[in-house]
């Protein structure tokens, strides 16, 4: 019998009774061969290797993330609590120590959702990772945690979520922003004022192979990992980044997938998007979880794997090179960077439209962050969707400072109520939840 | 009447049941070394003086298979094994020589790649010459697509290969470490178990007695001697199982229950969910090769009446997991909780004077008087066991679910009853029933449950359908159907067919049949879908004649 090294936990959860709609990529079928191939492998029979079923995230839980519109109940279903529910097990299983490392083979995925919530958006509604990690901290200490997005689409959910935070730490290597859904993650938005260079993009080219993905851990992410000192390294783990990936262009593998793990060492990987669902998932699959528990996936290969296949051209390699070389230079210079833009401002505003493309929403936001000594400020986000509905949301930030705190307490109560469809206020400081209609 | 009979480590015990009676019994020592002798001698005496026309069937465990395995007294075996992309299929090499083939079927069942007959030649060639005659053949999803199975062993039968093994037959369950594991057994064990099956079919007709002999399996279930011989791996670990099916035949049981047989050395623990025996997720583990045999959930813990009792550092009572000779009220040097039963009056033999000392000699250790030592290790005894039973069901109130319904849903046991059988059951019941807060019953004939257990099992089978309408395959590995079919073919197709193929893949041999037997357990049907539209349809049915009694013993012991 084989014995995993590092033992691993499995929240395997394929929703085999949900879909968005029957032809829709995300839909019952899309884990299927997944577990066929897990199950005929043996992986549940290792030794070292758990498996533990989701729980369901609970209405606080997305609440210490998001704002739902009009709320949680309404706005969530069963399926999106579930799989956070799932993300929320793994974690729980790695910081309870019933295992050393965890990975939730979860669906629907979470990273395309945002702070606010109207709708659903790239297959997301709720930010699976997001709510899991404000959990963990909630439950085990406020952690220093790293979240590596290797899903081929831009994190942008994630990215709008920890855009103020540097207790995270969000990297998001994508097919560049010009040629994919959701069209952003480039490499100059690096964060808000209380976390500026702690938001990094890496916008790849079409046809990125093997290689370029792995010279873009090896010589950007491993090294900045290291210089951050993460309690917590967390792999949002689309597999879309695949070469027969049928929603994107580029050119992994299985085998690159497990070396990016095996490299990358997170306590925590959790699905997100992918969906060549016969010719990768089952061996992508296969291969982080081999190399997640430290062992052997050097024969877990696609069916039709050539090396040809994945090889990408000299100029896209030069490329990343030079994407890798700026991009590390924002990180070492992010504090200089920062002083200079935010110097002697009192707010930082920033303008946003927000296409929830499942359900055909558009959104318009206006995100002001204060610029504070003592904390990492004050968020206030005025939104405006295109069927009329007017938010406000105040958000405290975990290190907010009492000046913040107040000016937060005093936003919600004074605001009339008659201005916005709803008003909330998110207190991180004290896990406080407030809302008005 | 019926004859049914069990094998155990020192006993062999048969009975004769008739319209839910026991008629008869009869017990001989297990002479370890000629089983079948062993189980001859305890038939002939059972059949002194009845009419021999009037038995209808005989049930026999066996620990033969068992045996085979654990002894190590096997047949080598050529492994040919072909796996394709995933784990390294070095990591399960067992049997004598492994030959690994180059071909691939993936998980739909489609052929990726051919293997090299070649190859197959080849390596056939050198292994024959050197005297291996068993080989199992498995290839990964096999289940899925038999025919690159098919096609090695056909090549192999023409060198003489016998028996030759063919992994997707054995189970339609998805796992390629235990198929290997699986078909090795079958192979290694199959010349033991044929010595004895062509013994005792031999021995019946000299007799003049012609009636179906069938084989407990670990599932609770019978399998004919003719298929148990080609598939003795099928009739490993009868033992618990016998245990369980005899504890089901005292009793009319329902609800959720707790089934102990508690032992000298170990207590065994099973459970019931709605009155059916709970059985493994995957399939029984035997000498650490875990298999697809399907099987009774049963777990042993050492503890046990004659379990030895120390005091450990920290001023600890332990009790067990190894017995260390008899209780001390008979003569025994370690004090046991049978010393401790018998101090309390709760059992009835031995010394009690010598009782009272086991308990003086750890009542010393820990300043308490003898009779207080041995209500302590009587509630510690019944402490042990609450323990592990809440345990075990916390893990199987977790298995893996894979659907939002089954999450919401899913049933989870809750044990009414306690079913406990064994030496000191009846001693301990008080105890049981003030941990569980649930009735603990006792059966008066415990001793021959086993055998009882046995004789009224009925034949049990399970098929796996799959069929993939865009590949226009269909699949039964159980059966060894893999057939084409129309892009119409619908769940309720693939449902009717698999009660139809378990009633013809039974019938020669089911002399028991009862609709209400066959049982659909899984059904799904997934939407296949390849750019924006739909390809096909993935089905999958999963059928079984359901491990159950074809009647139960009636009178007092009913509850
Ligand atoms: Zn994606
Ligand atoms: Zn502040």
């Amino acid at each position: 019998m084989l014995k995993a090294k590092k033992r691993l936990g499995l929240v395997f959860f394929p929703a085999f009774d949900w879909q968005i709609s029957p032809t829709h990529p995300e839909r019952e079928e899309r884990l299927l061969y997944t577990m066929d191939q897990l199950k005929e492998e043996g992986i549940f029979d290792i030794d070292g290797i758990e498996l533990f079923n989701p729980v369901i995230a609970t209405e606080k839980d997305i609440n210490r993330v998001h704002f739902c519109y009009p709320d949680v109940n309404t706005k969530v279903p069963k399926s999106h609590l579930i799989s956070a529910g799932g993300a929320i097990r793994a974690a729980e299983a790695v910081l309870n120590n019933e295992t050393e490392k965890s990975f939730a083979i979860v669906r629907p995925p979470g990273h395309h959702a945002h702070r606010i919530v109207y709708g659903d958006r790239g297959f997301c509604i709720i930010n699976i990772e997001a709510v899991m990690v404000e959990y963990i901290r909630k439950k085990y200490g406020n952690k220093k945690i790293a979240i590596i997005d290797t899903d081929c689409h831009h994190g942008d959910g994630t990215q709008d979520i920890y855009w103020n935070d540097k207790d995270t730490l969000f990297i998001s290597l994508h097919q560049d922003g010009r040629t994919l859904f959701p069209g952003s993650g480039f490499q100059d938005e690096l964060g808000g004022p209380g976390a500026f260079g702690y938001n990094l993009n890496i916008p790849l080219p079409p046809n990125t192979g093997e290689e370029g993905f792995l010279y873009v851990l090896d010589n950007l992410i491993l090294p900045i990992l290291e210089e951050y000192k993460p309690d917590i390294i967390i792999n949002s783990a689309g597999q879309d980044n695949h070469y027969t990936d049928p929603i994107t262009n580029m050119n992994f593998t299985a085998q690159g997938y497990g070396k990016l793990n095996e490299k990358l060492n997170p306590d925590i990987a959790v699905l997100e998007g992918g969906y060549s669902i016969e010719g990768a998932l089952p061996y992508i699959n296969l291969g982080i979880i081999l190399a997640m528990a430290g062992l052997d996936y050097s024969k877990v290969k696609e069916p039709d794997y050539t090396p040809e296949k994945v090889s990408q051209s000299e100029e896209i390699t030069k490329y990343i090179k030079r994407l890798c070389s700026d991009i590390y230079s924002n990180w070492k210079n992010r504090e200089a960077l920062a002083e200079k833009l935010f110097k002697d401002k009192e707010y930082v505003i920033r303008n946003k439209r927000i296409y929830y493309d499942t359900d055909g929403i558009m959104e318009n936001q206006e995100e002001k962050i204060k610029v504070c000594s003592s904390c990492s400020g004050l968020i206030i986000i005025k939104s405006k969707s295109d069927r009329g509905d007017k938010l406000l949301a105040i958000i405290i930030p975990r290190d907010g400072c009492d000046s913040c705190i107040n000016k937060g307490y005093e936003l919600y109560k004074t605001t009339q109520k008659g201005k916005f469809s709803k008003i909330y206020l998110q207190d991180k400081v004290n896990d406080e939840f407030f809302s008005k209609i | 009447m019926i004859i049914g009979l069990d094998t155990g480590g020192t006993h062999v015990d048969a009975v004769i049941v008739e319209d839910g009676k026991i008629i008869d019994t009869a017990k001989k020592n297990t002479n370890k070394d000629n089983l079948f002798i062993s189980i001859w001698e305890t038939l002939e005496e059972l059949l002194k003086n009845k009419n021999l026309n009037s038995i209808k069937k005989v049930n026999l465990s066996t620990t033969i298979s068992t045996n085979a395995v654990i002894e190590g007294k096997n047949n080598p075996v050529a492994m040919f094994i072909e796996s394709g992309p995933g784990i390294d299929p070095s990591n399960f090499t067992c049997g004598d020589y492994t030959v690994f083939l180059n071909g691939y079927i993936d998980h739909r069942g489609r052929e990726i790649k051919p293997f090299s007959s070649e190859l197959v030649h080849k390596e056939a060639k050198k292994i024959i010459s050197k005297g291996v005659k068993a080989a199992s053949v498995v290839t990964k999803f096999s289940t899925r697509n038999l025919s690159h199975e098919l096609a090695i062993k056909n090549i192999l039968k023409d060198y003489g290969f016998s028996p030759i093994t063919m992994g997707h037959k054995l189970s339609g369950n998805l796992s390629f470490p235990r198929r290997i594991y699986t078909a090795y057994l079958n192979s290694t064990v199959y010349n033991s178990f044929n010595n004895f099956s062509i013994a005792i079919k031999n021995a019946f007709i000299n007799k003049g007695i012609n009636i179906p002999i069938h084989i407990l399996k670990a599932d609770g279930g019978t399998l004919e001697l003719e298929n148990a011989s080609i598939y003795p791996v099928q009739t490993i670990l009868s033992g618990p199982a016998a245990s369980v099916m005899g504890c089901l035949a005292f009793f009319n049981l329902n609800s959720d229950a707790i089934l102990l047989d508690i032992g000298g050395t170990t207590t065994d623990i099973s459970f019931l969910a709605d009155g059916v025996p709970l059985l493994v997720p995957n399939g029984i583990t035997i000498s650490n090769y875990p298999t697809l045999i399907r099987s009774i959930y049963n777990v042993s813990i050492g503890l046990g009446g004659d379990s030895a009792i120390k005091v450990n550092e920290k001023g600890e009572i332990v009790i067990g997991p190894k017995r260390q000779g008899p209780p001390m009220a008979l003569d025994g040097l370690t004090p046991t909780p049978s010393d401790a039963m018998i101090v309390l009056g709760k059992l009835n033999f031995g010394n009690r004077k010598k009782a009272l000392e086991a308990m003086k000699i750890i009542g010393d250790k820990l300043n308490i008087n003898p009779e207080e030592m041995a209500k302590k290790i009587y509630d510690k005894f019944g402490e042990i066991i609450k323990h592990k039973v809440f345990s075990l069901l916390k893990e199987i109130n977790s298995k893996p679910v894979y659907t939002i319904h089954e999450l919401l849903y899913s049933k989870k046991i809750k044990p009414k009853k306690i079913i406990a059988i064994g030496g000191p059951a009846k001693a301990v019941s008080h105890i049981l029933e003030e941990k569980f807060r649930i009735p603990c019953k006792v059966p008066k004939n415990y001793d021959i449950a086993n055998a009882v257990g046995a004789a009224l099992a009925k034949r049990t089978f399970e098929i796996n359908l799959m069929a993939d309408t865009e590949c226009k395959k269909l699949s039964v590995p159980e059966m060894g159907i893999y057939k084409n079919i129309d892009n119409s073919y619908s769940l309720d197709k693939a449902k009717k067919d698999a009660i139809e193929l378990l009633i013809e893949g039974t019938k020669d041999f089911y002399v028991d049949y009862n609709p209400d037997d066959i049982e659909i357990t899984e059904e799904s049907s997934f939407n296949m879908v390849r750019g924006f539209f739909t390809s096909g349809k993935n089905i999958r049915v999963k059928a079984q004649i359901k491990p159950g009694l074809i009647q139960r013993i009636g009178g007092i012991n009913n509850a």
